[in-house]
């Protein structure tokens, strides 16, 4: 690893939830290039804390900086066309659209030709769709997906849709890409399928990764460094080694399963 | 000017009083299916004609009313049997429209059977004058409407918060799912829902045919969105809300009115609406939610 | 796109313009005829373009006919207080009612569901009141003996570019950002759509056309009042759109074609009219809730309906 900037700064952020302090003073900074995992026993704050870095939600206190520019309180799409962009937990598709136009959406903040040259079928229009269409294709056949591409999105098996919704994260070009449980509901062939397609995208597209999962061999087997939140704060850090030996970490996971 | 105003809150709260009985079968309905029963203004035309009807056969304001409400509470649980049942878990707008459908049904066949015009209706009630103090008058019609509205109140509160039914109908409308796997037989929760919002428009129709003595097909639109704007303004889904939000519009329309512009009546109404939803959509009562992420 | 089928049917429809032109010139097919045809028109326009919004965009709107009072009462003006040529009236009424578009989409928008729904019910009845009491415009008895300057021709036409341009919309990257806020509006914020704007365009382009629509009524039955424009009005509108399957331009334009000869046809049983109406309506959201060509199950509006951004859930009964 060379001279590293940092990407994203997460200073201090909090949220809370009625009386609930769902995040609490969380800090995490995260280098270019870096691929990161955020592990926590279940209600944890992981994706409330996914939600605060994407916009969904705002940060009751706390500062959030994406390349040095701060986006705490911008909406998403804001923070999106400033370089992060997520999947969801719950799946999230565009469920009656079709696989392509599902990565088409993500490359529309790409696109150039306005509504005017639309409605009005100026040459723009043409060349801007062609050029849409050809990259979404292009992400479709990454995830092995682009032999599908006019099924409708909701009709494809599970681990397509988590598989689709990657792709589609990944044609936002994304500086930093945010993967909340990639893994969940895949079989062991599956998940380790994906493992290395997480690696070789942070590679391929020289991205900042940072990702959810609660399968601990996926995370402890792709993850340079780990974050372990258990109630809204960061308990530890460190890479899969520290983390697999460090006491606070067994002991929020052992008082959590029981 | 004190007297004006205490005069006008008199005349805004008897009217508001009204539109609050047929706002508590929006908010119930809408607490438990989630659907704006578009058709319940039209209920509430029924319970007048019930009225009228029962008024002319000789029944007195107690047996009219009853009559009323048995009527329209009926024709509620028929509505929703018919109408809205089959399309349980369907597209919210699918619904909506079926509840246009039926309103205009509602509305159409009063007018094929009963004619376009408007009918005076008989006066059960005499009308006399109290005064209160000053020039402060009210009359036995609002004493009435208020009577009857406090009445159905209480009787309400109780069914709700003392009833088994009660207790089955907020289970249903806190979580449907939850309520059927405890054993409640959402079905006919969903019915008795209908059928006491029915009968409150039912008795709203009745008390209201008497106060300004008329009664056409159509007289369920106009107060049927205004109650319906009573409802979202104290939130909908919550039952004092609605008493709250009908009394509100009431007295603000009185105002409005009396201030010289009765023909902006209408216009504030929908102002309120539009006011509340933009600042607080969950109503005066509701609480605020997000979707989850 | 501009492919074989797209200039087949713009062929078809031109033969048919000819043929129907033809006959009116020759005198051939009578007045009802072609007062049912404008009709059929002027409700296409305003079936098409609020497709737009509730269809496309996943936007629950019922004051459609608040925009086309708008271009309706403006183009009147225009033309009978100002002497403006017909195109630069309706022009004017178009314009006047994207901005009322735009002016009741911002605040509205962030509104889900349901809620939405009744703003726009509120400002469509508001916008009736508006012309209720403007004495200039004829308060409840409304504006008459405006000039009959719609005819089929610009009926036509008008119809035609209305659906080439929501055509266009739809089938392009904007387009495509308006349905995935119908799909989840989650999801699409968070691949960089900027929800509102979508929302805001859906709406004034929506407004626009529906004041275009109203400006061929003003001019087409002489006279307009405050009544024509109510929220019965809107539900017309919104029963086209459903009827003939949200989100798929081809259904509406079928549903509201069916929909309107109907209508007309049922005129001549006037008691009935309504009534046998109301029971299709009803029976057809029973049995084929997704419409004649439904485009989308329209299912997600269930799941979203009745939140608003940070809506009320119903605690208590
Ligand atoms: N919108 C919200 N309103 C209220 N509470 C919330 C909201 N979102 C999250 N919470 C609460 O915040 C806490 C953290 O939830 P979060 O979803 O971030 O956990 P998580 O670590 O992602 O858990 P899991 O592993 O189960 O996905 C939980 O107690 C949850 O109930
Ligand atoms: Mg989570």
């Amino acid at each position: 690893m060379a001279a590293q900037q940092l990407l994203l700064n997460v200073d201090n952020v909090s949220r809370v939830f009625g009386g609930l302090k769902a995040v609490s003073d969380v800090n995490m900074q995260i280098q270019d290039g870096e691929l990161v995992g955020l592990i926590g026993p279940n209600g944890a704050g992981k994706t409330t804390l996914f939600n605060l870095l994407t916009g969904v939600y705002e940060p009751s206190g706390g500062k959030i900086h994406l390349s040095g520019e701060s986006v705490g309180g911008l909406r998403p799409y804001q923070i999106t066309k400033r370089g992060a962009a997520r999947t969801f937990q719950n799946i999230r598709l565009f469920g009656d659209m079709t696989v392509l136009e599902n990565v088409m959406v993500a490359y529309h903040m790409h696109a150039r030709h306005s509504l005017f040259t639309s409605i009005f079928r100026l040459p723009g229009h043409f060349k801007g769709e062609a050029e849409m269409r050809e990259k979404a294709v292009e992400f479709l056949k990454i995830f092995n997906l682009d032999g599908k591409k006019d099924e409708i999105a909701k009709n494809l098996p599970y681990g397509e849709q988590r598989r689709l919704e990657i792709a589609r994260a990944l044609a936002a070009r994304p500086k930093l890409l945010l993967l909340d449980e990639p893994a969940a509901g895949m079989n062991p062939q599956e998940t380790v399928d994906l493992m290395n397609l997480i690696r070789w995208i942070r590679d391929e597209f020289k991205i900042t990764i940072l990702l959810i999962e609660h399968d601990m061999g996926l995370v402890m087997g792709v993850c340079e460094r780990i974050y372990v939140l258990d109630h809204g704060q960061i308990i530890a850090s460190g890479t899969p080694e520290e983390i697999r030996t460090n006491p606070h970490v067994i002991e929020a996971y052992l008082g959590q399963e029981v | 000017m004190f007297e004006y105003i205490v005069q006008q809150l008199i005349n805004g709260i008897s009217i508001g009083s009204i539109y609050a009985l047929i706002a508590l079968g929006y908010t119930m309905v809408y607490g438990i299916i989630k659907l704006i029963n578009f058709a319940h203004g039209d209920v509430f035309m029924v319970g007048a004609f019930v009225g009228y009807f029962a008024a002319k056969a000789g029944l007195g304001l107690f047996w009219s009313l009853i009559l009323a409400m048995a009527v329209c509470a009926i024709l509620g649980v028929l509505i929703e049997r018919l109408a809205y049942r089959p399309l349980r878990g369907a597209a919210r707008i699918v619904i909506l429209i079926t509840a246009i459908g039926v309103s205009f049904l509602l509305e159409n066949l009063g007018i094929y059977a009963l004619g376009p015009q408007a009918k005076g209706f008989p006066e059960i009630v005499t009308k006399t004058q109290y005064t209160l103090f000053g020039d402060v008058t009210i009359n036995s019609v609002q004493i009435i409407v208020l009577a009857v509205t406090v009445i159905l109140m209480v009787l309400l509160q109780y069914v709700v918060h003392k009833t088994k039914m009660g207790k089955a109908m907020r289970a249903v409308s806190y979580d449907m799912e939850a309520a059927r796997l405890m054993g409640i037989n959402v079905d006919t929760t969903i019915s008795f829902t209908f059928a006491i919002g029915s009968a409150l428009a039912g008795a709203a129709g009745v008390v209201f045919a008497v106060m300004y003595p008329s009664v056409d097909p159509l007289m369920g639109i106009i107060p049927g969105l205004k109650a319906f704007v009573a409802a979202v303004l104290g939130g909908i889904g919550i039952i004092p809300g609605a008493l709250v939000g009908g009394l509100v519009l009431g007295i603000v329309e009185t105002g409005v009115s009396s201030a010289g512009f009765s023909l902006w009546r209408d216009g504030a109404a929908f102002a309120i609406l539009i006011l509340i939803l933009i600042f607080k959509p969950s109503g005066l009562f509701g609480k605020n939610v997000r979707e989850k992420v | 796109m501009f492919n074989k089928k797209f200039f087949l049917y713009l062929v078809l429809s031109l033969v048919f313009y000819g043929v129907v032109q033809f006959l009116i010139t020759g005198m051939w097919l009578n007045d009802f005829y072609v007062d049912t045809l404008v009709l059929i028109g002027i409700n296409i326009i305003l079936a098409v373009s609020l497709n737009l919004i509730n269809g496309f965009t996943g936007q629950f709107s019922i004051g459609h006919a608040g925009f086309m009072s708008i271009g309706a009462y403006v183009s009147a003006i225009m033309t009978y207080n100002f002497q403006m040529s017909f195109p630069v009236a309706l022009l004017a009424g178009c314009v006047a009612a994207a901005l009322a578009g735009l002016v009741i989409g911002l605040p509205t928008l962030r509104l889900k569901g349901d809620y939405l729904a009744i703003a726009t019910l509120g400002f469509g009845e508001i916008i009736r009141i508006v012309w209720l009491n403007t004495e200039y415009v004829g308060g409840a008895s409304g504006m008459n003996g405006i000039d009959k300057l719609t005819n089929w021709t610009w009926t036509f036409f008008l119809v035609l570019i209305t659906i080439l341009v929501i055509q266009n919309i739809v089938k392009s990257t904007h387009g495509r950002a308006m349905i995935s806020v119908r799909e989840n509006e989650i999801a699409a914020e968070a691949m960089g759509v900027n929800v509102t704007k979508y929302k805001v365009y859906a709406f004034v382009v929506g407004a626009f056309f529906a004041g275009l629509a109203g400006g061929l009524t003003a001019h087409y039955f002489y006279i307009i009042q405050p009544t024509s424009f109510n929220f019965m009005k809107s539900f017309e509108i919104l029963v086209f759109v459903v009827l003939g399957g949200l989100g798929s331009t081809g259904g509406v334009v079928l549903g509201t074609i069916l929909l309107t000869l109907l209508f007309t046809y049922l005129q001549e049983y006037p008691e009935l009219r309504m009534i046998i109406y109301s029971l299709i309506l009803i029976f057809t959201m029973i049995f084929r809730p997704q419409g004649l060509l439904g485009g989308f199950s329209a299912k997600k509006m269930v799941k979203k309906g009745g939140s608003s951004q940070d809506g009320s859930s119903t605690t208590s009964a």
